[in-house]
């Protein structure tokens, strides 16, 4: 092989592995692009990273001619060892008025436990007019053993919620976190 | 390249007369092109009836309701190890084999242009599937998840699941390496006069295939990573938990996943475009347009990964957009059924074997292409998702596409690198059973979709049973004829039917491409000296 090819080659196969390495990248580069691409989209189910219980309310025109009907449903995610339920399993609401429904959950271990409550609004498409401002899921939840606690939420439908939507399923999964978290 | 010349000139007649190492050192040690594409495709054929036996575990299991032989973690074991067999083990290596072989003598270079890179990739490729393969054995099973290896699932994986990912990450720098080979082969040693619009297409189509595989093969990498470290190191990119989301798993998995389905699928179509026009006897229909065709497909690879999960939530608008984004592919793919159709047209055609399985192709490859069209729409595919249906049309776009022009270009060249002549009427007898039983096994899967059988379970519904059984007895037929494929073979290489093939080996072969100007078999190094390009007939 001459000279002139293996430089060429050389040169060649530097270009080539600069690609794969970017791509590389880019496959990383993908996971907060999602998030953005989500938040466009108002379809960002993920936990919200906020460390306050509340935030504020925006004031909303009250519809009291419509009423959305509100289903609650809860789970724990595998060996979660939890008790975890709604208080009530659905209320009938105005758009643009503020409620607060509690939620029942127990540590039915001995042993202290750290869960973290997912939410997931369905249909998926109504998720941007669902506001909750208050949610035991915004932080991390700490039990002693055997604790058990009323945790509260506060939501309000926006009123520009389309018409065909007639009722909304919120859903919260407890996952165990008692061994994921440092500290 | 005139001082590439100038040195063969001086070195030529030491060259020719080099041959191999002796023994079994040849085959481990080897840097030779022949050699080396030699080894990856006994490996895919080895490679095809392991996973082929998978495959027939699985009709097995399924040709009754109920649980008949394997219990059903195994059986999902099954179905992800026989995917991951076939796509990463049997057709892949397969294609990289005919590049090895074919490439360099199809554009007149003496070898690969990186020889020692070529064979660390092939000894890398079985490092990898030896590794997926012992998962078999482990504590908890092999991988069951689907070879799409979707968390929250995967992560029920037992002890294989660490060895699972690094055979992936080996098999992915397997297929890196040899992509840049290939690319670096096709842009540098190219005889004189060889210039990229004069390539055959199976080159042309090896180029652009060499170009996906680099740039999706990283990013399949690094998902596979970030599932590894979801599980042993507390990151959270697809853990809900912590913050992540499932979901983006799937966006990136299938940015991946759809450019790697016409990795297998793009070879197919430079065979295809290779074999039609000798038995046609005409040159290749629309050369340019198959080429632009090609790289139309490539691009759009990249831009439709979202329509293998319509049914996860997607906003509409995303919806519509890989709805109609997906569409378009078929306006390419449509070109190339039209320009091998019209290369046969008028054609003085003979239906040897490599041209039964051609035309076969071109036929139930198109099959698949429609019901692949159908799945494009977003609003009919909530029923179509995860049914048999999907399993009816990824193996017609694979099986009687893929694995029949691989016979294909067996039957084709086998003649050209081994210099005997394979006995015909066995080779006629092989298409002639594949062809009714290939039909027999996946076309009845189309009905037991559409009828809502869902895929990846080991019992059903007894409304499934009357077609789920005439599949398994297809599945058993098919998979008992490619024996004769392996009789062939060996026979072919021991000597077939004692006639001496000529150079062309086909009528007026020499005027489709340089590989049958050389002698056959040809020698151990060919083309020292760089031949000189007569216009060829495809660009005619």
């Amino acid at each position: 092989m001459s000279e002139d090819l293996h430089g060429k080659n050389s040169r060649l196969v530097r270009k080539l592995v600069l690609i794969v390495v970017l791509m590389f990248g880019f496959g990383y580069a993908l996971v907060p692009l999602y998030d953005v691409l989500c938040n466009i989209a108002g379809q960002n189910i993920k936990l919200e990273g906020t460390d306050v219980a509340t935030v504020n309310e925006a004031a909303y025109a009250v519809d009291e001619n419509r009423e959305v009907r509100v289903e609650f449903i809860t789970s724990v995610n595998e060996r979660t060892p939890m008790t975890f339920r709604a208080d009530t399993p659905s209320i009938n609401v105005h758009p643009g008025q503020y409620y607060t429904v509690s939620f029942y959950a127990r540590n039915n271990s001995d042993k202290p436990l750290k869960a973290q409550a997912i939410p997931s609004i369905s249909p998926g498409l109504a998720e941007e007019y669902f506001k909750k401002t208050q949610c035991f899921c915004f932080t991390t939840q700490t039990f002693a053993a055997n604790e058990e606690k009323t945790m509260p939420v506060r939501f309000v439908v926006d009123p520009k919620l389309p018409e065909r939507y007639k009722t909304i399923t919120l859903s919260y999964t407890f996952f165990d976190r008692t061994n994921s978290i440092e500290n | 390249m005139s001082a590439v010349v100038a040195e063969h000139d001086h070195h030529d007649h030491e060259h020719e007369h080099h041959g191999p190492e002796k023994g079994i050192l040849r085959w481990i040690i080897t840097t030779n092109h022949k050699d080396i594409g030699t080894l990856y495709l006994l490996f895919a054929l080895v490679m095809f009836f392991v996973g082929g036996t998978m495959a027939l575990v699985i009709r097995a299991e399924l040709f009754e309701p109920g649980l008949q032989f394997v219990d059903p973690n195994f059986f999902n074991s099954m179905t992800t190890m026989h995917a991951l067999v076939m796509v990463f083990g049997a057709v892949m290596p397969a294609f990289v084999g005919l590049a090895n072989w074919q490439i360099p003598m199809m554009i007149g270079a003496p070898d690969m242009a990186l020889p020692r890179m070529n064979n660390m990739s092939f000894w890398m490729l079985v490092a990898g599937v030896l590794l997926i393969a012992s998962t078999l054995f482990m504590e908890g099973g092999a991988p069951a998840a689907g070879w799409t290896f979707y968390p929250p699932l995967v992560m029920q994986t037992g002890k294989a699941f660490p060895f699972a990912i690094f055979a992936v990450h080996l098999l992915g720098v397997s297929s890196i390496m040899g992509a840049i080979n290939i690319i670096a082969t096709i842009f540098n040693m190219r005889a004189p006069g060889m210039t990229l619009m004069k390539m055959p297409l199976f080159v042309w189509t090896w180029l652009i295939t060499a170009f996906l595989l680099i740039a999706i093969m990283p990013v399949f990498a690094g998902a596979v990573t970030m599932l590894l470290t979801d599980r042993f190191f507390n990151t959270s990119f697809f853990n809900a938990a912590g913050g992540g989301d499932p979901v983006l798993y799937q966006h990136i998995f299938w940015f991946f996943g759809h450019p790697e389905v016409y990795v297998m699928i793009l070879p197919t179509f430079g065979v295809a475009s290779t074999i039609i026009p000798v038995f046609a006897r005409k040159p290749l229909f629309g050369y340019s347009s198959m080429v632009y065709a090609t790289a139309a497909i490539a691009f759009l690879s990249f831009i439709v990964w979202a329509h293998h999960m319509y049914s996860v939530g997607l906003p509409i608008a995303g919806e519509l957009y890989f709805m109609y984004a997906t569409m378009l592919i078929a306006i390419p793919t449509g070109v190339k059924v039209f320009n091998w159709t019209a290369t046969m047209w008028k054609g003085s055609m003979t239906f040897e074997t490599p041209m039964l399985f051609s035309i076969a192709f071109v036929v139930l490859f198109t099959m698949g292409g429609f019901t692949g069209l159908m799945m494009s729409v977003a609003p009919v595919d909530f029923q179509y998702h995860d049914t048999y249906f999907i399993v009816a049309h990824f193996h017609y776009t694979l099986v009687p596409a893929s694995i029949f022009i691989l016979m294909a270009a067996g039957y084709f060249w086998l003649p050209k690198w081994t210099g005997h002549m394979y006995n015909e009427r066995i080779g006629k007898l092989h298409f002639w059973l594949s062809v009714v039983s290939v039909n027999i096994l996946f076309f009845p899967q189309h009905f037991l979709g559409l009828a809502g059988m869902p895929r990846r379970i080991p019992d059903y519904a007894v409304q499934f049973a009357d077609w789920n059984m005439v599949s398994s007895i297809g599945a058993f037929m098919y998979g008992f004829s490619q024996l004769l494929f392996v009789y062939i073979v060996i026979d072919t290489i021991k000597g077939g039917t004692g006639e001496k093939v000529t150079d062309e080996v086909w009528e007026d072969a020499s005027k489709h491409g340089l590989e049958w100007t050389l002698p056959s078999p040809p020698p151990y190094h060919t083309f020292t000296t760089p031949p000189e390009i007569i216009p060829t007939e495809h660009v005619g």
